[in-house]
């Protein structure tokens, strides 16, 4: 049984270095400066790039991070500070059945409640979306973190005659926050590599943009887009793409861990 | 979005021009590559949520939990873009005309062999929820009392009897809570399945034949509504229903975890 175990881990782990094996393989090679400053080459010539997916996913998640952050951590703070309260249970529980959403649903409702408004795609819907998803993520981080904040700082800072929003401001959240950093860049590298909520939002494009209020290209968008496309040059586009996307979104997430690590000490 | 009726869910033609929506084939398909996946992901996330904290050489126990959540770390395109070019062709030149050979009686493993179809989708689908179903059992695992383990050692169990008469019994709940959060995980991914699963409107027997899912649907043919709103209106009843089921999934996993993480005695 145990022997049959261990199996269990080497098949488990074995994807990753096959994935990251055939990434590095395939998109390696076409990996150059160009790629990271030129727009996408037409189909039969060689070169070109994704700079305006770069752009456009640096633009489309920081606008959703600058929104969904802040939100998530307020609910969370609400949620375990006023723990008692109805209220803080019902928040609690609609943030883990929203985690658990399927993201093209949450596309969905972005596209019925932006984009049918405004009857254009534009990036500020895919930035509501991504925003929508990262909300219960950040807010669940958010409050395991202030959780483990010792009531004595709570009642020393009531004892000085702090009212309860100031300790929670001052107190508890300055004593969580390098753990709610963590789980907020988490929160963000999970986001960045979603494709479908952007779909039928931001819908990509082929040029640079800044422009929020257009579509916008996005990196995971990309390599939907040229993966599925007939052409072997697209193909090829797709790893290398793919190899950008992979590569920021594990740089953010050990970052993340080893940030967390450092803090606390832990070990297991 | 009350025209569409029971119909839409009972009926197979789906012909957005004539303006026929019938989501039965893309239901089964969602359910049929779910439990698939389910079924492959249980037994190897489990075997790996167990044994790591409890038999593995302490050495390897930080490296194989950091690889399995940088797995679940992974987009879900870029899984994608792996199971068509890598995936699907080693799968049909090596591992399909192998079922087929040896398993060709059953109904499941007949037929031409597609690349992009059920199989190929649920195998995918594996891959990425084993990592969440892990992840949260391991932490549900990690939260049952030592006084457990300590007392079946000391009444002289062998390690494996500890674990299984003593541990897993107290965690069951979380357990299985964390495969419920696997099935709803599975139930929604969208991209990687409408990459490999080839996205027919059909039900065909055959698990090397092509499908849809729900997610996939809505994915593929949202953008271009080509039946105008109608069209329209049935992508996003078909969304709510996905959304419905997802909720009362992921609501039992949590109810199920909280058990374990409160305590037994006071539910």
């Amino acid at each position: 049984m145990v022997t049959l175990m261990g199996v269990a881990v080497v098949l488990a782990v074995l994807p990753l270095f096959l994935i990251l094996g055939s990434l590095i393989l395939k998109g390696a090679s076409s990996l150059s400066l160009g790629f990271f400053l030129n727009r996408p080459a037409p189909v039969g010539e060689t070169g070109g790039g994704v700079a305006h997916a770069i752009t456009g996913t640096l633009m489309i998640v920081g606008v959703a991070a600058l929104a969904g952050v802040p939100i998530g951590i307020a609910g969370g703070l609400y949620a375990s500070e006023y723990r008692g309260t109805r209220l803080a249970w019902i928040t609690r529980f609609v943030a883990d059945v929203l985690n658990g959403t399927p993201s093209i649903v949450v596309g969905l409702l972005a596209w019925t409640w932006v984009v049918a408004t405004q009857r254009h795609f534009s990036a500020l819907a895919g930035s509501f979306a991504l925003a929508f998803l990262m909300i219960p993520m950040v807010m669940r981080t958010t409050e395991e973190l202030v959780r483990l904040v010792p009531d004595s700082l709570r009642e020393a800072a009531l004892a000085l005659g702090y009212s309860r929003w100031r300790t929670t401001l001052v107190v508890v959240l300055r004593t969580a926050l390098p753990g709610i950093v963590t789980g907020s860049l988490l929160a963000v590298a999970r986001v960045s590599g979603e494709t479908a909520p952007l779909l039928f939002t931001a819908l990509g494009s082929e040029y640079f943009s800044f422009d929020l209020e257009r579509p916008m290209a996005a990196l995971p968008l990309v390599v939907y887009k040229y993966a599925t496309g007939p052409y072997p040059e697209w193909h090829k586009l797709a790893w290398t793409a793919s190899l950008v996307l992979i590569m920021v979104v594990f740089a953010l997430s050990i970052a993340a861990r080893v940030v967390t690590r450092q803090r606390l000490g832990r070990n297991d | 979005m009350g025209r569409f009726g029971a119909s839409f869910i009972t009926t197979s033609t789906w012909d957005p021009v004539a303006g026929q929506f019938g989501a039965w084939p893309a239901i089964v398909g969602t359910l049929l590559t779910s439990l698939l996946a389910l079924s492959m992901a249980v037994p190897l996330s489990l075997g790996v949520a167990i044994y790591l904290p409890e038999f593995a050489p302490g050495p390897i126990r930080r490296p194989v939990a950091t690889v399995i959540e940088l797995l679940a770390a992974i987009p879900s395109v870029v899984y994608g873009l792996w199971g068509i070019f890598v995936l699907i062709p080693f799968l049909t030149t090596w591992v399909y005309p192998f079922l087929e050979a040896r398993l060709g009686f059953l109904p499941f493993f007949t037929g031409p062999v597609y690349g992009p179809s059920v199989l190929s989708a649920s195998i995918i689908l594996t891959v990425m929820i084993v990592p969440f179903i892990m992840s949260v059992s391991r932490e549900v695992l990690l939260a049952v009392p030592s006084g457990q383990r300590e007392a079946a050692l000391a009444l002289g169990a062998t390690r494996w009897e500890a674990v299984s008469t003593a541990i897993v019994p107290y965690a069951k709940s979380g357990i299985i809570g964390a495969v419920i959060l696997g099935l709803g995980r599975a139930l929604g991914e969208t991209m990687a399945v409408t990459m490999l699963i080839g996205n027919r409107h059909e039900v065909a027997a055959s698990l090397f034949a092509p499908g849809y899912t729900m997610a996939a649907v809505i994915a593929n043919e949202f953008a271009d509504a080509a039946g105008g709103p109608i069209h329209e209106s049935a992508l996003i009843l078909m969304a709510l229903l996905l959304f419905g089921v997802t909720v009362l999934v992921n609501a039992i996993a949590r109810l199920m975890i909280w058990r374990v993480s409160l305590g037994r005695g006071n539910t």
